[in-house]
């Protein structure tokens, strides 16, 4: 067994009763371990509650909280509730798209930066917030985003 | 002497006349009337931290470590102020508590500097908190005096900021706790019910059901276990008042909680929380576990018989699962889809069983109504509608934060008095209520009280109390078009009148909103059709949408059409944005006196619109232009500006 699969067993074991109500932690552990819900981890799960994987996967499509595809080492979380929208977040937005070359949910080629949407993150009095990897930039505008953008990529190169 | 807990319980359970002096002393040092040394709180939930507040604490630390002085730093919630953040107090052992705005961490050394000196700073400063046995400092003024404050009426945000939500002495040495273990101790169960009715508490999610009576419901029906579960899934854009209580006063939940399961009979309770407020989160599972090894929560409590369990359950990001029986779906490891009621859940909800959703706000509101009793609860407010409601303000207004008003208070007095109104220089268009399905209102409407019953009339409704301000440079149909597509996504698509509804919606809107800019051919065509039908879409949608999202959804856009028809009209016939908000509608030009004929902005241009000689000024040629704005970006002279 790889060591992939021994660390999805081992989330496994943490869920001893078979119920359909464990579902969702189960992914929400599998999402906090690994940054993302892999095809792997959708089969054992089924496996493990005894539920189609097509039913798996279709409840975590439902849901925005998951994502499929592995976070980039840095995470981009742009906040888009409505006072942000109003304070130019969607500006913002292209921008990123722009620079990044990936929308929503998505990870850039290199794996160095993902980007995901948030409806509103509640800090509606510093709008447009930014956080990346849990530090968060607020009332910044596009010329911001470019700056700090470019200070990651350099940081990590 | 006795042993902490045991002295809290003690404090937790007896009338405060009755305590020895000894006592009282102690409990002083509890709720920090008294101190031993200086005390610095830093409001560390995440409109603080956002703000910075992280760096801000690591400076103070560092501050007095590096001169050697004693201080207790503790972290708190906020205290409603959220454009005004980081907010920090400082009490000095026998003053009353300073609050000052915006302390970031440059800030720091400046006023600790001056506080440490017994001088306050006149800069930053919010104002001093009254308090009984403090000495005052003078000339400043206190927070009861401020308008932000003193129009406010805070039951129960009232100790947020101002607490340490971490810790239960804290808590209790203010009262806390007291209201539950009298429940448990003197009441039946249907007597809290009774109670809760009596004092005519209504749901603060949006609908305004009466609390009592739902409880009732589900009390009546016989079942081997019954279920409580706290909405703590907030969703809406634009609506933070259930974070700020569930970070600034965890207790006070768990004690509502505590008491609403005791009244339906329950011992299992589920607090149902958004998977992206982590602070939130951490601080409940802290006060969880607190009151565990306190001995309020558990088996047979304080010998009184009754058990208890709460536990935390992540929502996995869904709006639709705001509503009841989407929530229990998702609690139970589906799809978060509304079923149809009846059966409503109070009979039959999560697994089968009796289950009452209460929302946060509510279920906070309760240790204040069975302290205070249900005749004090409901002489404030408005009639048939008591109690207070916490409204979350942001958009374009001078302050935007947490207001928690008595139950029939203007928008008036909410946007103009208590949070300054417009920004400097801006004048105040509309107010969007409710979240993306509420309504908007005209300034010239704000007026109405805010009761359940008034808004109705009107034709809007209150929601979760999230309210948007726009000024003149906000574009009415954009923000509707921002909302519809909200809606849109978060639509769980089980019934057709909705999922299709708001797509539907959302393209004519997106039509009006975007490119193409032409008034001529067959997109023109399309836009002028889909107008036409918007309003037979959203009857269409309102009378036969399965829950509470999809009969809501077109409410933006219906109050839009009825107050702001003339910028649907200057959208669509004249193909422009009265406020320049759709980007894609501008027209740009150039400053013939700032651009210098450097001809970058020609050279980038991609539909070559743009024309004119080296070192003279250019010219875009209109019927060209695709309205990308890259002209504007590239410029570095800002000669590029649009109209």
């Amino acid at each position: 067994m790889d060591k992939q699969t021994t660390r999805i067993q081992e989330i496994l074991r943490r869920f001893p009763q078979i119920k359909r109500n464990a579902l969702i932690p189960l992914l929400q552990a599998m999402q906090d371990e690994f940054g993302y819900i892999s095809e792997e981890a959708v089969a054992h799960i089924g496996d493990h509650l005894s539920l189609p994987t097509s039913k798996v996967y279709g409840l975590a499509t439902f849901y925005n909280q998951f994502s499929f595809s592995p976070r980039g080492l840095y995470h981009v979380v742009l906040c888009n509730g409505s006072s942000c929208h109003m304070a130019g977040s969607g500006e913002l937005l292209n921008e990123i798209t722009k620079i990044l070359e990936v929308f929503d949910g998505q990870t850039t080629r290199d794996g160095m930066f993902s980007l995901e949407v948030q409806s509103c993150i509640g800090a509606c009095g510093q709008s447009p917030v930014m956080a990346i990897n849990g530090r968060y930039f607020s009332g910044i505008g596009v010329k911001e985003v470019r700056e700090i953008l470019k200070q990651y990529r350099e940081d990590a190169e | 002497m006795l042993s902490e807990r045991e002295f809290l319980l003690r404090l937790a359970q007896v009338d405060p006349a009755e305590l020895t002096p000894e006592e009282l002393d102690r409990k002083n040092l509890f709720n920090r009337s008294t101190l031993n040394k200086p005390l610095v709180m830093v409001n560390s939930s995440t409109s603080g931290m956002v703000a910075g507040a992280g760096a801000t604490m690591e400076t103070i630390r560092q501050y007095v470590s590096e001169r050697n002085i004693e201080i207790d730093l503790a972290e708190t919630g906020s205290i409603g102020l959220s454009s005004e953040e980081p907010v920090v107090s400082v009490q000095l052992p026998g003053r009353t508590r300073i609050f000052f705005r915006r302390v970031t961490a440059d800030k720091v050394n400046g006023i600790l500097d001056d506080l440490f000196h017994q001088v306050v700073p006149g800069q930053l400063l919010i104002g001093q908190l009254r308090k009984k046995g403090q000495e005052p400092w003078a000339d400043i003024p206190f927070l009861d005096e401020i308008p932000f404050f003193s129009l406010q009426k805070r039951i129960v945000m009232g100790a947020c900021g101002i607490i340490d939500p971490f810790s239960l002495g804290e808590y209790i040495a203010n009262g806390g706790y007291g209201a539950f273990l009298r429940t448990i101790r003197s009441f039946t169960f249907s007597e809290v019910c009774e109670l809760v009715t009596e004092s005519g508490l209504r749901g603060r999610s949006g609908g305004g059901f009466p609390t009592g009576e739902k409880w009732k419901a589900a009390f009546r029906t016989p079942s081997d276990q019954k279920y409580l579960v706290c909405n703590a899934e907030e969703s809406d854009p634009g609506a933070f008042m259930d974070r700020n209580l569930m970070e600034g006063n965890p207790f006070q939940l768990l004690e509502g909680i505590s008491i609403a399961a005791y009244a339906i009979g329950s011992n299992r309770a589920y607090i149902y929380i958004r998977s992206e407020y982590t602070d939130a989160i951490r601080r409940i599972n802290h006060a969880i576990k607190e009151l565990r090894e306190m001995g309020l929560l558990g088996d047979n409590i304080l010998d009184s018989g009754y058990n208890l369990q709460i536990s935390l359950r992540k929502g996995p990001g869904a709006f639709v699962c705001g509503e009841e029986t989407a929530l229990i779906a998702s609690l139970e490891g589906r799809r978060g889809m509304p079923a149809s009621k009846p059966p409503y859940p109070a009979s039959s909800g999560y697994l089968g069983r009796p289950t009452v959703v209460n929302n946060v706000e509510t279920l906070s509101n309760l240790p204040a109504i069975v302290r205070e009793g249900p005749a004090w609860y409901r002489g404030i407010g408005a009639e048939g509608c008591p109690g207070t409601k916490i409204f979350s303000v942001s958009g374009r207004v001078n302050m935007a934060g947490l207001v928690e008003v008595p139950m029939g208070t203007t928008f008036d007095t909410i946007v103009n008095d208590i949070l300054g109104g417009a920004k400097k220089g801006r004048t105040l268009k509309a107010l969007h209520v409710g979240g993306p399905t509420g309504c908007m209102l005209p300034v010239d409407l704000m007026d109405v009280p805010v009761t359940y019953e008034a808004l109705k009339e009107e034709g809007l409704i209150m929601g979760s109390g999230g309210v948007l301000v726009m000024d003149d440079r906000t574009c009415v149909v954009n923000t509707v078009s921002y909302f519809m597509d909200y809606v849109d996504k978060q639509s769980c698509g089980k019934c057709i009148p909705c999922r299709e509804g708001t797509r539907r919606m959302a393209e004519i809107l997106g039509g009006i909103t975007r490119k193409p800019d032409d008034d001529e051919g067959h997109t023109t065509l399309e836009r002028f059709k889909g107008v036409m039908q918007l309003e037979s879409l959203a009857e269409v949608m309102k009378d036969t949408s399965l829950c509470g999202l999809g009969q809501n959804a077109p409410n933006p856009l219906i109050s839009t059409l009825k107050y702001f028809r003339n910028e649907y009209e200057e959208h669509i016939f004249n193909r422009k944005c009265p406020s320049n908000s759709c980007t894609e509608l501008r027209s740009w030009y150039i400053d013939v006196d700032m651009c210098t004929g450097c001809s970058v902005c020609a050279k980038r241009c991609p539909s070559e619109a743009i024309i004119g000689t080296a070192r003279h000024p250019y010219f875009i040629v209109q019927e060209k232009c695709i309205r990308c704005g890259i002209c504007f970006e590239v410029c570095k002279f800002s000669a590029v500006y649009y109209k």
